[in-house]
């Protein structure tokens, strides 16, 4: 891999598809001076510049990773701004979202602006998500205009829950006022006290201490009511369970602002892989049972289920090669999205592949008031182009993340990454 | 597996008459049965010495004490064996103290089976004295092992092997003499 | 047919043909320990290592006494004398010790996992000792050999386990284990000490003692801990011994014989009647015996040697 100048490119014989609708269409696309300056057939002979034969992909707008951990500042053993961007190229992924629970946590426009020059000079664009309480402690709601000036685009207190009724509505209302969403993550702390993995038969036969479904239901619906009452945008992170699906259909139906985002182990795994004890697999919320996946696959076809998020989650090896009690709740997942999905959910058939490429790019822009990049004349390039068909095969050694814990290593998945374009940036295949 | 029988050392008469002949031994050099035992070696040793004793008791009349002894915990191959066999029981139900036990094997060849009984039996007692009665000794010794009575001395080469069959597990009487099993280690 | 495992990690997915080796060998080390010399030199090739991460006597005196019974060399290694309290992590804890050269680890640990995370740090055979509220396989076994020496059988058997059945290794083991030999089982607690899905493992739930005393051949009452009560999930040890506790006036209503057994130790006057446990039907001692015959076969089973197994 390696990154250029998008200065005179030509992407030969690609495909472009409709995200609304699966149209394809064979097209040419050249990108000058970070714009895209034609898209239609083009010569090759009459062209000047560099010449990529993207033959088989799809050049599609630019993926966002609405959820990820970039472990700067404070754990810059873990990841880092620049390690992060790295792995969510490879990932095909050219816009991420951090959530707040770093070390000191984002609760200041500082810190904000501190993650946004350190990823000036990416070709990903990041997004900081500031915290709704000041320290993440569900105390007193944090600076939010100045956070959302600085450039936070979202709230939430990744990790807690907004445990007090009073502050968690006080900060919807306040959210409201500048138009950001408040994201929570959705889990009663007593319900789950000690919890490891999911409240079900693997919990018993494993002897670990259940999380159970509820836990997070009760608080989507708290979640719920307070923002049917304050009128403020509610954002339910890895949403996990049946039960939490049917109750964001029916808030959806009635009207409240609420939008949410599942992950791709929560679609890809099911709490029966735990049977090893491996650590890989611990993560918060737990892996669900099969029927909490398929709820959450026919909520994402039926709309209840905006987007697809990875909560990218590194820790370091010593950390997680311990007892299962003792390992960081986490997975990585960045740079195995794109591929998870088109493996275990298109390749199902569970969802369509325009309908999951709009997961990954059209709704979390939607979620977060963004525009989607557009693959027109004159628009800023930003892209990612993917063959769809060819395999290729997860292997631990070689990710671009600073950490190793994921579970997939040595899976085969398709949607080979060829390249991703943003703010004046190629980062390509060689 | 079907091994290539060569001969047939004994038969069905004649291991009859043998355990007839060892018992007589027996009687002969402890002057009577009235502080012997007999502890059969497993599988068919203790076979054979259940057959001893019933020839004792016929001929003397009187009870004599019989035991089996298991000796697999007490082998000498555990680092070099592939996997662990099978433990049963021993049992002797009797104090070995002060008496003179007889102990009874099918076949005498290495000596190491007898080695690994004689350290088994020691950890019962303290007998008077321990003698050793095998149906066949076939030669080829690894340790400075004798037996005390012996059915019937077969010399062998090391690529023979010499198998006893007994009604009690194989549905019939006779000593063979075949051909070893390659080794399968 | 040997075991199929180098490990004993729990009984769960341990096979009848398995267990029934386990208990027919232990059966004959049972021997052993009533001659005059209760000890046999099988395996002097052996070095073991006991790491107890949590404190516990009989288990680890039980152990060690297998261990001495087969002549084997063995250590034992308690928490309050290891590194672990230095900071080290388990792993390294584990490979610092195994560079010593050994043959077989005895794990006892709080956390849930614990073996089977020892079998990827390590190349020893692992046997589980308790780890934390998945399994304690030997106690499974030796409650096993007690039944069955009772009773001739474990197929039909009705076994109730009574008391807190959400946190204990101990019916985790049971359960798997009589299961797979056929025997009926039924867990009994307050509803808050019964996990949730309990039945998918094939087991009956009664929330009743008298029922359960009435239905069962063989009442397995496990020791009650007193910090689930200050966790909430009983109101208070009074309430508990009322509702929950075996006592001599319940069995005699029921007017039928009934084996008890308990892992120890009992909290007496809490979940046993001080005088039941002591009474002819207790198989309690018996078990304790039965500890040690069953660890003994386990070590020998486990001990042939790796390249076999590998092969085998």
């Amino acid at each position: 891999m390696n990154t250029i100048k998008a200065n005179k490119v030509l992407f030969k014989n690609g495909e472009t598809i409709n995200i609304r609708n699966g149209e394809r269409l064979q097209v040419d696309v050249v990108v000058l001076d970070g714009k895209i300056d034609r898209v239609g057939h083009i010569e090759e002979k009459n062209f000047a510049g560099k010449v990529l034969d993207v033959k088989d992909h799809l050049i599609v707008p630019g993926l966002m990773d609405m959820h990820v951990h970039f472990r700067e500042p404070g754990r810059e053993d873990e990841e880092t701004i620049e390690t992060g961007c790295a792995a969510a190229m490879a990932g095909g992924i050219t816009a991420v979202c951090t959530m707040p629970n770093t070390d000191p946590p984002c609760d200041t426009q500082e810190i904000v602006r501190f993650i946004k020059k350190r990823a000036e000079a990416e070709l990903v664009d990041v997004f900081p998500i500031a915290c709704i309480t000041k320290k993440r402690e569900g105390k007193e709601i944090s600076e939010i205009a100045d956070l959302v000036r600085a450039g936070a685009v979202a709230l939430s207190d990744d990790g807690n829950t907004v445990i007090d009724n009073a502050v968690m509505r006080r900060a919807l209302e306040y959210a409201s006022m500048y138009e950001v969403p408040v994201i929570d993550h959705c889990e009663d702390p007593a319900l789950s006290a000690g919890g490891q993995i999911n409240e079900g038969i693997m919990s018993t036969r494993l002897g670990l201490l259940g999380n159970p479904d509820i836990s997070e239901a009760i608080i989507i619906a708290r979640d719920l009511a307070l923002a049917e009452f304050t009128g403020g945008h509610i954002h339910i992170a890895h949403l996990s369970t049946a039960k939490g699906v049917e109750l964001v259909r029916r808030g959806k139906e009635m009207g409240i602002k609420v939008t949410c985002e599942v992950t791709p182990h929560h679609l890809a795994l099911t709490e029966t892989a735990l049977s090893s004890f491996d650590t890989n697999l611990k993560m918060a919320p737990p892996l669900r049972t099969a029927m909490d996946v398929e709820a959450l696959l026919i909520g994402l076809r039926d709309g209840t289920v905006d987007a697809i998020a990875s909560d990218h989650a590194p820790h370091a090896i010593e950390e997680k090669d311990v007892e299962f009690d003792a390992a960081p709740f986490g997975i990585l997942g960045l740079e195995t999205m794109l591929g998870i999905i088109l493996t275990r959910v298109v390749r199902t058939e569970a969802l369509r592949l325009h309908e999951a490429l709009y997961k990954m790019t059209m709704a979390p822009r939607e979620v977060l008031r963004m525009p989607l990049p557009q693959i027109k004349k004159g628009e800023p390039a930003n892209l990612t182009i993917f063959n769809p068909e060819s395999q290729w095969k997860v292997d631990k050694k070689m990710l671009k993340s600073r950490s190793r814990n994921m579970p997939y290593d040595g899976w085969k998945l398709h949607g080979r990454v060829f390249a991703v374009c943003n703010k004046g940036l190629i980062h390509h295949v060689d | 597996m079907k091994l290539k029988v060569k001969a047939t050392i004994i038969d069905e008469e004649g291991l009859q008459r043998t355990v007839a002949r060892l018992a007589m031994e027996i009687i002969e050099r402890n002057q009577g049965v009235d502080k012997i035992a007999i502890v059969g070696v497993r599988t068919r040793g203790a076979f054979i010495a259940e057959r001893i004793v019933a020839r004792l008791c016929e001929t003397e009349g009187k009870k004599v004490p019989l035991g089996i002894l298991d000796i697999t915990l007490y082998r000498d191959d555990f680092r070099n064996r592939l996997k662990q066999p099978i433990v049963q029981i021993t049992d002797i139900p009797f104090e070995i103290d002060n008496i003179n036990v007889i102990l009874v094997d099918d076949v005498l060849f290495t000596g190491r089976t007898s080695r690994a009984a004689l350290d088994a039996l020691m950890d019962f007692g303290r007998p008077a004295s321990i003698q050793l009665a095998v149906l066949v000794d076939r030669g080829h010794r690894e340790l400075p092992i004798h037996a005390d009575y012996v059915g019937k001395n077969i010399p062998t080469s090391i690529g023979e092997e010499v198998q006893v069959r007994l009604k009690e597990i194989d549905k019939e009487d006779c000593v063979l003499l075949v051909e070893a099993p390659k080794e399968t280690k | 047919m040997p075991l199929q495992s180098r490990h004993l990690l729990g009984l769960e997915g341990v096979s009848a043909e398995e267990i029934t080796l386990i208990l027919e060998t232990a059966a004959s080390f049972k021997e052993i320990l009533r001659r005059p010399i209760p000890k046999v030199p099988t395996l002097r090739h052996q070095t073991i290592v006991n790491l107890f991460f949590e404190p516990s006597t009989r288990t680890r005196i039980s152990f060690e006494l297998a261990e001495k019974r087969l002549s084997a060399d063995s250590i034992s290694f308690a928490t309050a004398t290891s590194s672990v309290t230095k900071g080290e992590t388990l792993k390294d804890t584990v490979r610092n010790i195994e560079a010593m050269k050994i043959d077989m680890v005895v794990v006892r640990h709080q956390a849930s996992g614990v073996p089977v995370f020892l079998t990827q740090c390590i190349d020893a055979a692992i046997i589980n000792a308790g780890d934390g509220m998945h399994e304690h396989p030997t106690q499974g076994l030796l409650d096993m050999m007690t039944m069955r020496e009772k009773f001739g059988r474990l197929k039909g058997l009705k076994v109730a386990i009574v008391g807190d059945i959400a946190h204990s290794r101990v019916a985790g083991s049971n359960m798997h284990g009589l299961k797979t030999m056929g025997a009926e089982v039924m867990v009994c607690g307050p509803k808050t000490l019964i996990p949730r899905n309990i039945q998918e493992l094939g087991v009956e739930v009664s929330c009743s003692v008298d029922d359960a005393i009435a239905w069962a051949d063989v009442l397995n009452v496990l020791r009650i801990q007193l910090e689930r009560q200050q966790a909430g999930l009983f109101p208070s040890v009074r309430e508990y011994h009322a509702e929950f506790g075996i006592n001599k006036a319940r069995l005699q209503r029921a007017k039928k014989e009934i084996t008890i057994m308990h892992p120890g130790p009992i909290n007496r006057g809490i979940e046993l009647e001080s005088d039941l446990a002591d009474a002819d039907c207790s198989l309690i001692l018996e078990q304790v015996t039965n500890g040690v015959a069953v660890r003994m076969a386990v070590l020998y089973l486990l001990s042939g040697n790796e390249e076999g197994m590998a092969e085998g």
